[in-house]
């Protein structure tokens, strides 16, 4: 239905630079989020796109048209807003018909239209009620009811999930999902959540301080963060970093030292390193295996327990705090002396300034 | 509602402890002073109401039955007061909640000096009655050297002499001006506690000012304006200093409201008598006014 491109996109509030040139292309009928820390500038960009904030300098392109000033509502755009923000005067059927009713549309029509989102969204038993007589998931039902009706060629999602307590975020990110490929719709999703992220998104765009930082689908950045950053910030418990120094480089093989002096090794095409540069080794908590022959020798601090697996918050003898994933039969308790075996096959190396060795 | 709150009630046992004698023995004082308070002076009120009580003629008391009242609802200032009360009441209302509604707007916006004009707006709240009345009456609405007489002079118009020919327009003018603050200051109160994420939804909903307007702000001022009503009904029922000091209720009784046909019943004719019934009058117009008000506003409370 819609593609979007971003060329070079800056804002800019009272000359402090809020989006910093963003080069991006959202592809039609897929689910993009753009995800980041708070105050990365990734509701601003959406808000960019929607409309609702001017664009200082580049270029917005819908479709392949420029849209810079086209206003908000002749985008063809609808957005779902975190705070829901219904019309707390209308009922249901009226929030949803209220843009058809400024568009002139014809009461059957607009009452077609209504029945129908509300079908998709199982509202049909709710649409005489006020705002107020409906609860938090049902809140956020109309709230995407009101985008569906309008047939927009891109949907906008401003954190929409956030008021939400745990469990119905779990279902209405399905249902979400469910939504985008029934309706085939194009989507861009703004969270600060990168479980939401991973689990939703074609695509995801990482955002840090009104940067992209890297564009990719969800094992992508998972398996391949370009930055130390992507790789902190997508995972869940978050990668282990290791300071280190490399020692010798061998064909597709580096050794590297551990600042307690552990020797840990790693393959690697030889080029890209050179014996004496520090780097910083990321390991993810799933790829440390708890081992009476493991190369690391750690204490454990703490243990938290899921059931089915186990989070064992471990400090080296480099002093750095690790976390390992295990198995939720494994039975280690504080202050128990540990050796870790990382997996080689799945460190990540990062220079000096964070970037990715590959 | 009520009586699933009285369910709830009962079951909790709040009921009964609610009515057990000590909880009405600590209730007494409060009770005993509002009795006090505001029964007493109605007790008193009607007492005097059938009573022959002139201080013109101090000897001459005792029950009237309902003499009094055949009195005042002989009196033909009677009916243009309860009118004057209700025409001055209407308005003012309306002016000061439409003007105040589209000046709260206006300062809503963003402009240079917004801050001052704000203060600016507030201003005349903070004058006394008697004196803005009298501001009025000596600098603006005067025939010579009023300020509008000056601008009437300037293109070329007769100056009017606003007391003479419509006394009861230029109370409501300058009633309206006193109370025109305070229905900004409620109403811009109100319109900046929308949620900006609404208006930004219906932005995206193609609302233009108006749509937006008539669809997302003026519904959200429901309690606002109902607050606003109800707070400047209780004031304007009672103007007095306003009349008192410019057109004197005159000319004839064509800018006489029901508290100052009190006044005229006590002061000018010493008439204590006529004067409670005309209080009580007021009292039942009063009742009347906030009962329309309040179910009229009650759907808008609502949301």
């Amino acid at each position: 239905m819609a593609t979007v491109d971003l060329q070079q996109l800056r804002k800019t509030y009272n000359s402090v630079e809020i989006i910093k040139g963003i080069d991006l292309t959202v592809r039609d009928q897929e689910l993009t989020v753009f995800v980041g820390p708070s105050g990365c500038g990734k509701s601003t960009l959406l808000r960019m796109i929607a409309g609702l904030e001017e664009i200082t300098s580049g270029e917005l392109l819908i479709d392949g048209q420029r849209v810079n000033e086209v206003p908000a509502a002749k985008r063809g755009l609808a957005l779902v807003f975190q705070s829901y923000a219904l019309y707390p005067h209308m009922t249901v059927a009226e929030n949803m018909s209220f843009s058809l009713k400024l568009a002139g549309v014809s009461k059957a029509e607009r009452e077609a239209k209504v029945m129908e989102a509300a079908r998709i969204l199982h509202l049909e038993p709710l649409l005489d009620r006020k705002p107020k007589e409906l609860s938090g998931g049902q809140r956020q039902r109309v709230a995407i009811g009101r985008a569906i009706v309008r047939h927009p060629r891109l949907f906008l999602f401003d954190e929409p999930l956030s008021n939400l307590d745990a469990a119905l975020r779990v279902r209405m990110r399905q249902e979400l999902t469910k939504l985008h490929r029934e309706l085939k719709a194009t989507m861009i999703y703004v969270t600060h959540d990168q479980v939401e992220a991973m689990t939703m998104a074609d695509r995801i765009v990482v955002l840090q301080a009104g940067v992209v930082e890297q564009v990719g689908t969800p094992m992508e950045l998972y398996q391949h963060p370009k930055n130390l950053f992507v790789a902190g910030f997508i995972g869940s418990p978050r990668m282990n970093f290791l300071t280190a120094i490399v020692v010798s480089v061998s064909d597709a093989r580096v050794a590297l030292e551990l600042t307690d002096g552990t020797v840990i090794h790693a393959s690697l095409p030889a080029s890209a390193v050179s014996v004496g540069h520090t780097i910083t080794l990321g390991i993810r908590p799933e790829h440390i295996r708890l081992s009476a022959t493991g190369s690391i020798g750690a204490q454990v601090q703490l243990v938290e327990r899921l059931g089915s697996e186990s989070y064992v918050y471990v400090q080296a003898n480099s002093g750095e705090v690790l976390t390992v994933r295990v198995s939720g039969e494994v039975n280690v308790a504080p202050e128990e002396k540990v050796r870790l075996a990382p997996d080689s096959d799945f460190l990540h190396l990062f220079d000096a300034i964070g970037q990715r060795i590959s | 509602m009520t009586t699933a709150q009285a369910n709830t009630a009962e079951a909790l046992g709040l009921q009964q402890r609610s009515s057990s004698p000590r909880a009405r023995l600590l209730t007494l004082p409060a009770v005993v002073l509002l009795l006090l308070w505001s029964v007493l002076p109605l007790i008193v009120t009607l007492w005097f109401s059938f009573r022959r009580y002139n201080l013109m003629n101090p000897g001459h008391t005792g029950f009237d039955g309902l003499g009094n009242y055949r009195y005042l609802f002989s009196d033909p200032g009677l009916g243009m007061a309860v009118w004057n009360t209700v025409l001055l009441l209407g308005s003012v209302l309306v002016i000061t909640i439409g003007v105040g509604t589209l000046i709260a707007l206006l300062l809503d916006q963003e402009f240079y000096g917004r801050g001052f004009a704000r203060v600016l707006m507030l201003a005349p709240f903070f004058v006394m009655p008697t004196v803005s009345a009298l501001l009025w009456k000596n600098m603006m609405m005067h025939p010579d050297n009023g300020f509008l007489a000056f601008l009437m002079r300037s293109v070329g118009l007769k100056p009017i002499d606003w007391f003479a020919v419509a006394p009861l327009t230029s109370i409501i003018i300058i009633v309206s001006w006193e109370w025109l603050p305070f229905a900004v200051l409620t109403l811009l109160t109100a319109i900046q506690s929308l949620d900006a994420e609404r208006k930004e939804a219906a932005r995206m909903d193609g609302a233009g000012p108006i749509a937006m307007f008539r669809y997302i702000i003026w519904p959200h001022l429901g309690r606002a304006v109902a607050a606003t009503t109800m707070i400047e009904t209780i004031f304007i029922l009672g103007i007095f200093a306003e009349i008192y000091v410019t057109s004197s209720g005159g000319p004839g009784f064509a800018s006489t409201n029901l508290s100052f046909l009190i006044y005229r019943y006590v002061l000018m004719e010493y008439d204590i008598g006529g004067a409670a019934v005309a209080g009580l009058l007021a009292i039942v117009l009063a009742n009347v006014l906030a009962f329309f008000l309040l179910r009229s506003f009650a759907r808008n409370l609502d949301t």
